[in-house]
């Protein structure tokens, strides 16, 4: 909670009309200890647990699918997808719900944080010395007080052919 | 009112709909080339259709109307008002001709040619003869109805309207009375919107017609309004989707409201909800039904157009339709509907030759052009094959060459098929004259353009002298289908019904059990051996390692079938069957060859949809993927459907092992005293021989004393006796060698007399003895080289020991395209033995492309087949094999063989 409490002037900020044009918007999930941000405008829901439909023979970043008001979505084990170990404890998590080229894809993450607004100039490059699965993945990374938020790039965390070829 | 013209007065009053506004527009912005084309392109279709229904009125008005439009597109003039005008009259007059039409399902008498001059007049010489009054357009049509027309008051006209409209072509009055009075009480009145400016205009020059040509652009006005096209209502896809995915929560809702209530016996709720569920149920139907029509509704035209075009061409064509209750889903309909039309014009057209032309090949006159239309494995298929000339892959590589597309050392390279490609690129005809129908070389590319578009494939098979098949797959991805839910591995899965043909339930205690050979499982089934797949292990499902004998206690096994392959799939359970709306899985899962899609069920879960064709594939006793697979297997079905007499025996232990009795001499029974042996081999005097006695195997015990049925198996002056432990029939079956073993001595395994039975390899035993015992008398002469080329291994396997115990060295290859290459590497053989029905290249293709060939022109081919007509032979003989021997006749083939190569 610590981490929210120190954002809140960071909000107050984005909220003031000057700065309107300076922040922008990311839905927040933390996975493990890392919190990551999603830009606000890709995401179409947030989810509790879901029943996911094994899907065989598929990658294993793939967890499944599941029907959302009708609509088929994928779900992606964004642990697996980063190289992280599955968790632990049987908590069974949240999803961030995104569209990406018409289809929808659910992000299972540990949990869904609040939406921040980030001031533009917290925002850093990734360092050159991450991991290079995530630096695929990441966008850039934003400066918060006692936090980095890494930005997901959803397009590149859904385009399994890339890290396909890259493997091979 | 015929069908045909029904939907043209519908699919016109919509194109002449659009046509006035994208006119407008056109006058707007007279240089936007987009406009202008679909305006082109919609008067083309109008006149393109009048062509086909006999409408030569019409058709004439929108030929001119298309010249003016054409001269505009091509720039030589320019978009004007006046220009503007004059084609809006030539659809007007386009308008009032339909409003005929569909009264009386003729055109009027009559004529426009004034009209028609005019728009010839204008393309011509950009110029507009000024002033000409349009109510000459249909001066026939015009002056008739002046004659019936005097001013009436509303309710005379009104009265009269009613009264007319028997006769009286120029009323639209059943449907609009008032608005056929409306226009009357003021005859002066101002022209009406749908009159164009030319109308306002011939008031002045012409007021005496003026009553005339109120009543004339009255009905014009006002005919796409009219009965036919008010009846259907075009809807656009998207929103019956949506509707589509609205019912199927509904449905969700309801079955989970049903859920909650089960139970309770006496809730208020049971009945109220059974009324929901019922109505949810039929709107269900209602909106699935919305989305499918049989695939007859696209075929309609075929049979008019097909016999226009038999007329015209001078040629006698039938047109069989199969399957045109298939239903598919009304987008993909549309979006097939012109490809095929043209495709099939194009079989007519180019595909079949003219009467003489098939005369001359030997043919019946009357050519066939034949649609099919069936589901198979998740899929549509939809065939158009002729019988004509196939396609001429000389003409075709010649015009690849000169539209550039490829150089001859890359068609060196190519195979037909490859070649046969070519006819999909844009702007390849080679069609020798253009003619009204198909010639122009748009075509093809369109056609596959159309299909690739929902996602199908064309493929194209065609032989040159015998005709071209089309094969068109579109997948469901649209289609609503029935499915059968099954369970394995914890998991549920769809299997598409329609590629289910039963369902069996096995275990060890009921008739049907799961057999094993090493660790393949089968099943017999009436009379079949059935491949088994487990589905939990294909899916990669089996996590425990238990072995399979878990499965053999019970195990529900569903039948399925991909093209002419039936196999069986291991299931834990079986569930219920659903009606399903196949949605394509994400792009990252397409890759997934096992899954043709996926679904929400009515519980809400998402489930996977298997396909059975890759599963097929995946397993892969046969390549199903490829056409030429299945073709294959159903070439090899046919042929196997004829019965073999077997000769069915026992001989070292219980199981009963079969050899084709045409390859049995004789049947003897030796005395086991009789039996001496030479050099450790046993052997009997025979007919004033010695005859070399050989055993199933090397443990085979023969009796101590008594006699020893033999199989005697002759080869000219050799004999030679398998020895067995009894005979047990003469079976006269469909050989169907299902299950090739790799055990020597055996062919494989095939149901004889329903049971399972090993089919020994007649050749194999031959050499065991031959190759012993006079094996090495030959090899001091130079052996012949003979070059066997059949694609059933049952035969490649049965024929080449045969044919190297006869002395002869046996190459064996599977098809035609395996023996050219051996030509190309250089190889020399001294005689030929081809099989004629093979996939790909065929026996007679094969013996026509060798017949002119500088290496192997002269080495003599002999045919081999299951079939032996004397057409066959005829032809046979003109291909240029030198002789024909019927399958299984060994003796004859090797006789022939000898005779062929010392007659060289």
């Amino acid at each position: 909670m610590s981490d929210k409490n120190a954002l809140v002037p960071s909000q107050e900020k984005g909220g003031a009309l000057e700065l309107g044009g300076d922040s922008q918007d990311f839905v927040t999930a933390n996975i493990g200890k890392q919190l990551f941000g999603i830009p606000v405008l890709t995401v179409q829901d947030v989810l509790g647990p879901q029943r996911i439909t094994r899907i065989p023979l598929s990658p294993p970043e793939v967890a499944g699918s599941l029907n959302l008001r009708g609509r088929i979505v994928t779900a992606i084990d964004v642990r697996k997808r980063l190289g992280l170990r599955d968790r632990e404890d049987d908590d069974p998590g949240m999803s961030i719900v995104v569209d990406e080229g018409g289809e929808l894809y659910s992000l299972m993450v540990d949990q869904v944080g609040e939406v921040l607004s980030v001031p533009k100039k917290a925002f850093e490059q990734n360092p050159a010395t991450l991991d290079p699965r995530w630096r695929e993945f990441s966008d850039g990374i934003f400066r918060l007080d006692k936090k980095l938020l890494v930005i997901l790039d959803v397009t590149r965390l859904l385009d399994f052919t890339s890290s396909v070829k890259q493997a091979g | 009112m015929d069908d045909l013209l029904s939907e043209f007065l519908t699919e016109t009053s919509e194109s002449l709909s659009t046509l006035d506004v994208e006119l407008v527009k056109l006058e707007q912005n007279p240089n936007d080339p987009d406009i202008l084309s679909n305006i082109f392109r919609l008067v083309h279709t109008i006149k393109g259709t009048c062509g086909f229904l006999g409408l030569p009125r019409l058709e004439a008005v929108a030929h001119a109307g298309e010249n003016v439009l054409g001269k505009i597109r091509d720039g030589e003039l320019v978009v004007t008002a006046e220009a503007v005008t004059l084609v809006l009259e030539s659809i007007d007059t386009i308008k009032y001709l339909l409003g005929e039409l569909e009264q009386n399902e003729a055109e009027p008498d009559g004529n426009d040619a004034e009209l028609i001059a005019r728009l010839n007049h204008f393309a011509d010489t950009g110029e507009i003869p000024g002033g000409a009054p349009a109510a000459e357009a249909a001066p026939a049509a015009a002056e008739e109805a002046a004659d019936e027309e005097v001013p009436m008051t509303d309710d005379e006209k009104l009265q009269a309207a009613f009264d007319a409209a028997e006769y009286d072509p120029d009323f639209e009055v059943p449907d609009e009375p008032a608005a056929a009075a409306e226009p009357e009480p003021e005859p002066e009145a101002p022209a009406k919107p749908a009159a164009p400016p030319a109308a306002a205009k011939s008031q002045e020059v012409a007021p005496a017609k003026k009553p005339a040509e109120k009543a004339k652009a009255e009905p014009r006005g006002e005919t796409k309004e009219s009965s036919v096209a008010a009846q259907t209502i075009r809807v656009n896809v998207e929103l019956l989707e949506n509707l589509m995915t609205l019912v199927s929560e509904l449905v969700l809702t309801r079955n989970q409201l049903l859920q909650m209530v089960r139970g309770k016996d006496d809730s208020e709720f049971t009945v109220p909800l059974q009324r929901l569920s019922h109505i949810t149920t039929d709107l269900q139907e209602g909106v699935m039904k919305t989305r499918m029509q049989p695939i007859g509704n696209a075929w309609a035209k075929l049979p008019r157009i097909v016999r226009d075009l038999a007329l015209e061409m001078n040629k006698k064509i039938d047109l069989q339709m199969i399957g045109a209750d298939t239903e598919l889903d009304r987008q993909v309909l549309e979006l097939i509907k012109d490809p095929l039309t043209h495709m099939v014009r194009n079989s007519a057209d180019h595909g079949l030759e003219d009467i003489p032309g098939r005369r001359d090949a030997g043919k019946p006159e009357t050519g066939t052009v034949t649609l099919n239309a069936y589901h198979e494995g998740g899929h549509i298929i939809i065939e158009i094959s002729d019988d004509g000339r196939g396609l001429n892959l000389d003409r075709i590589k010649a015009k690849a060459i000169a539209n550039g597309l490829t150089t001859e050392s890359e068609l060196e390279s190519m195979g037909d098929q490859q070649i046969q490609q070519f006819i999909f690129k844009p702007g390849f005809s080679t069609a020798e004259k253009v003619t009204s129908v198909s010639g122009r070389g748009v075509g093809m590319d369109v056609v596959r353009t159309n299909i690739e578009k929902i996602g199908g494939t064309v493929e194209l098979k065609s032989v040159e002298g015998r005709g071209s098949t089309f094969i068109i797959k579109i997948p469901l991805t649209l289609a609503i289908v029935s499915a059968l839910i099954v369970e394995s591995g914890g998991e549920r899965f769809a299997i598409p019904q329609i590629s289910v043909l039963e369902l069996v339930r096995a275990s060890n205690n009921s008739e049907h059990s799961i057999e094993r050979i090493h660790d393949t499982p089968v099943l017999r089934l009436r009379n079949r051996l059935l491949p088994l797949v487990t589905l939990k292990r294909i899916l990669g499902l089996d996590n425990s390692d238990a072995t399979d004998e878990s499965l053999d206690e019970e195990a529900f096994i569903v039948v399925a079938q991909v093209g002419t392959y039936s196999f069986g799939i291991i299931v834990d359970r079986v569930f219920d069957t659903e009606e399903i709306v196949v949605k394509p899985v994400a792009p990252i899962l397409r890759d997934l060859s096992l899954f043709s899609g996926n679904t929400i069920l009515g519980d809400g879960s998402v489930i996977m949809i298997l396909d059975p064709n890759g599963i097929a594939t995946r397993t892969g006793e046969i390549t199903v993927g490829g056409s030429q697979g299945v073709e294959g297997k159903a070439k090899q079905d046919a042929s196997d459907r004829e019965t073999t007499s077997m000769l069915v025996f026992r001989a070292g232990g219980n199981e009963v092992r079969a050899v084709p009795l045409a390859l049995v001499a004789r049947l003897e029974e030796i005395d086991v005293e009789n039996i001496e042996h030479s050099n450790g081999r046993p052997l009997v005097q025979y007919r004033g021989k010695l005859m070399p006695l050989v055993f199933i195997d090397g443990s085979y015990q023969m009796k101590a004393e008594g006699r020893q049925p033999t199989l005697v198996f002759q080869d000219r002056e050799r004999t030679m006796g398998l020895v067995v432990d009894e005979i047990v029939d003469i079976v006269d079956d469909v050989l169907n060698v299902e299950l090739t073993a790799d055990q020597d001595g055996l062919v494989g395994s095939a149901v004889i007399d329903g049971k399972a039975t090993d089919l020994i390899d007649a050749g194999y035993y031959l050499e065991l003895a031959f190759s012993d015992w006079f094996g090495n008398e030959e090899s001091g002469g130079e052996k012949k080289r003979v070059l066997l080329i059949d694609d059933s291994p049952f035969f490649r396997n049965l024929l080449t020991p045969m044919l190297s115990v006869a002395g002869f060295n046996v190459t064996a290859v599977e098809n035609a395209e395996q023996a050219m290459e051996l030509k190309n590497r250089g190889n020399q053989f001294d005689a030929i033995i081809s099989d004629i029905e093979m996939p790909g290249m065929n026996g007679f293709e094969f013996a026509e492309a060798l017949q002119d060939d500088a290496e192997w022109g002269e080495i003599p081919i002999i045919a081999l087949s299951s079939h032996t007509s004397e057409e066959d032979f005829e032809r046979g003989r003109q291909v240029g094999f030198s002789d024909y021997v019927a399958k299984f006749d060994r003796d004859a083939l090797v006789s022939t063989l000898i005779q062929t190569l010392s007659s060289m």
